[in-house]
């Protein structure tokens, strides 16, 4: 019946809030990738010759990669070169620490986002990083932080400044050559945030950083490193839109955590970068690399993301559970329609002795979107009773969308256990009935369903963002219903 | 209240409904009996306006408004209750907080106050007992896990707390115990009173016992083959459908 199938259908489509372009100067590299490009980037930044070393390393590694086509997504060939590598708003002053020399434009894009960075306006007790296409433009609380010893800032600055604590972590755990993208990123990174907690803080406020592509042609590679040392705690998230253009545009960004002995990391994101038209036209290719290392004893990681946007999602945040005791969680949202496509879950990759790990994934398909839940969970030999725990859930709205779940299981030890669940449902018109017959409206009927479906991870986001989760939600499924 | 004039209904291409007439006045509680494929289910989802039954011609008035051009959101909204012969579930979905948004969309609607967590609770706590709804099952997803028993009184704990206008119970009896059947009858009896009207669509007589109808119609093929008071119901436990039937083909 067509009518029954198109009811369904207006309640996925809807507008992209966030697609608007901000009309500011730029200093922006030509499009190409080559050794002379790498170096000028790192000109710019003013980089130490180690920094560039590393890059140019890195290069040399990917040009003999090839781009991973293991993943259950298709697209066409990505041109490198046709790229930009480098977009940075012009500022008044090329070192604009305070938020008065910053260009108004830039403000109030971020504003208009719903993030504002005057400080006595942000959410009360979340710091902010803001990354504008390749650039930090604004970090927040800078000052309340480092009086807990807590360092908060770029990973431009914290090169210049905290070059000891760089060249320790930068790419101990995502290794310059680890794969396709990662090592593109290696070689080509402008920007990202850069965290250390030392021993026994518990940061005081809630991270995040901020990221906006706005330049077109451009791509975004930021790299992010946090580092809680021994028995230290901190939540951080991070945001992220970009305008609506009919272009694909490529976001490959490289996340590393460690977690020192007794040390916790709780890292959340909410990623709404650009997801292209219904016909699947323009969105934002989201290549990206998360990897937390558990290398102390009894130390945390955990994983919560909540995925609406880009075109394709090709996303693993892992854990590297090292140290005896330690945990890892990954707990996933992601939501595809329209043409959009995702392939992402997790690794858990057991080493020590009495690890544990969860994973709880929900995947959302409706329109013609495809969802694809990936995971590895590996026991090692020395991992004496390891405990992983699975549940991948599949959610389908309509006939026309799809859902895939591909497990891997490696147990090298007996006395490790391995669960895994798995469920697919599908919101079907006898439950819109029963909603609509008790007053509620469809878009509320699916929002509810919906929502109850992702419960159990809405319920890991600190508190603030969970709020804006189910909103997102609700914006990404419900549509002009008439 | 209700005034169903010369409906006809298509589902899938076949005529399930013919030339149809009925009239309810509040106060009433009117009986649709009728073998199966007769169309009682089809009569009610078409009041209810489940989509996938095409109205051909007719009219239906439900307090001088035209009812077929209201959503099946404002038809609830504006008083129109089904109970439903299978409840769906919903994964998820807290029970209570689906019938406190069920309450609200309807009182926001109406443009009255919406209830706050305090007032709902004494509300729902109130009509539970009144179900004999235990308190495990408020607190479950919706219908998850119910008993065919649970899932009926589930509805009628619904239409307790919504006080709708026009109620209607899609075969509530079925699959229903002798207990379970007096609990539900004895919450629909709660809610009789002059200004609320009730159509109660059942295959047995026996619900009847607990509910005595103002009137009892008889649906053969599609349309009203006989109407009279109980007594109609009585007659019909003794003979069965068979002579209307064969008096219809006539």
């Amino acid at each position: 019946m067509g009518s029954k199938h198109q009811s369904v259908e207006t309640l996925i489509k809807s507008d992209y809030k966030y697609g608007f372009v901000t009309d500011i100067d730029s200093d922006t590299l030509p499009p190409g990738l080559s050794e002379s490009i790498i170096q000028q980037i790192s000109a710019k930044k003013n980089e130490p010759a180690w920094m560039l070393e590393w890059r140019l390393k890195a290069y040399q590694r990917w040009l003999s990669m090839e781009d991973p086509e293991w993943a259950h997504i298709q697209h066409p060939e990505i041109d490198f070169q046709a790229i930009s590598y480098y977009s940075a708003p012009r500022q008044k002053s090329a070192t604009a620490k305070s938020l008065d020399e910053i260009d108004p434009e830039l403000l109030a894009t971020y504003t208009k986002l719903g993030i504002p960075l005057e400080e006595q306006m942000v959410l009360a007790g979340v710091a902010v990083d803001a990354v504008f296409d390749s650039v930090s433009v604004a970090t927040t609380f800078r000052k309340e932080l480092a009086a807990a010893g807590v360092i908060f800032c770029s990973i431009s600055d914290a090169i210049q400044d905290y070059p000891e604590l760089i060249q320790k972590y930068l790419g101990s755990v995502v290794p310059y050559s680890d794969n396709f993208f990662a090592c593109l990123n290696a070689a080509v990174f402008t920007d990202g945030t850069f965290v250390y907690i030392p021993k026994g803080v518990r940061c005081p406020m809630e991270l995040s950083t901020y990221f906006r592509i706005n330049e077109a042609n451009t791509g975004q590679f930021e790299r992010t490193l946090i580092v809680a040392d021994e028995g230290s705690y901190v939540s951080y998230l991070e945001g992220c839109t970009a305008p609506m253009r009919d272009e694909n545009q490529l976001h490959a960004a490289v996340v590393e955590l460690v977690a020192l002995k007794d040390a916790r990391i709780k890292y959340s994101t909410i990623q709404n970068w650009y997801p292209g038209n219904e016909e699947g036209k323009g969105g934002i290719y989201n290549f990206v690399t998360k990897r937390g290392a558990c290398r102390g004893d009894r130390s945390h990681i955990s994983w919560t993301q909540v995925e609406t946007g880009s075109a394709i999602t090709w996303k693993y945040p892992s854990c590297i559970l090292h140290g005896d005791d330690s945990v890892g969680e990954f707990y996933s949202v992601a939501v595809t329609r329209g043409k959009q496509q995702a392939d992402t879950g997790t690794k858990m990759l057991h080493l020590g002795r009495n690890t544990k790990s969860t994973i709880v994934s929900k995947g959302i398909s409706a329109g013609h979107g495809q969802n694809t839940y990936r995971g590895l969970v590996r026991m090692a030999q020395r991992a004496e009773n390891a405990r992983n725990h699975s549940q991948c859930d599949s959610l389908l709205i309509g006939d026309q969308c799809g859902a895939h779940t591909f497990p891997y299981i490696e147990v090298r030890n007996p006395t490790a256990r391995v669960e895994h669940e798995a469920t697919t449902s599908k919101i079907s018109e006898d439950q819109l009935f029963y909603c609509k017959q008790r007053g509620i409206s469809e878009e509320d009927a699916v929002s509810m369903i919906v929502n109850g479906f992702c419960k159990e991870v809405f319920k890991e986001l600190p508190m603030e963002f969970a709020v804006e989760a189910q909103k997102l939600l609700g914006v990404t499924l419900e549509g002009a219903v008439g | 209240m209700l005034s169903i004039k010369n409906l006809n209904v298509m589902v899938e291409n076949k005529l399930i409904l013919k030339d149809f007439n009925l009239s309810v006045a509040a106060g009433e509680v009117h009986a649709i009996m009728g073998p199966n494929g007769s169309g009682k289910s089809t009569l009610a989802h078409v009041l209810a306006g489940k989509e996938g039954y095409e109205v051909i011609s007719g009219e239906i008035n439900y307090c001088g408004e035209n009812l077929l051009a209201l959503s099946t959101e404002q038809r609830a909204q504006k008083g129109v209750f089904l109970a439903m012969q299978y409840p769906v579930e919903l994964p998820g979905v807290n029970n209570m907080m689906f019938i406190r948004e069920s309450l609200n969309a309807i009182s926001r609607a109406r443009g009255e106050e919406e209830y706050d967590a305090v007032r709902f609770m004494k509300l729902i706590r109130e009509k539970a007992a009144a179900v004999e709804l235990d308190n495990k099952l408020l607190k479950r997803n919706v219908n998850s896990g119910f008993s065919g028993g649970e899932k009926k009184r589930n509805e009628i704990l619904q239409m307790a707390i919504l006080q709708p206008q026009l109620c209607i119970l899609d075969e509530t009896d079925s699959g229903l115990d002798i207990d379970a059947l007096r609990v539900v009858a004895k919450g629909v009896n709660d809610l009789r009173n002059k200004d609320r009207a009730m159509i109660v669509v059942t295959h047995y007589q026996r619900l009847l016992n607990y509910i005595e109808p103002d009137y009892v119609h008889v649906m053969i093929d599609g349309r009203i083959a006989a109407s009279g008071d109980k007594n109609l119901a009585l007659e019909l436990e003794e003979k069965g459908y068979n002579w209307l039937i064969e008096e219809t083909a006539a």
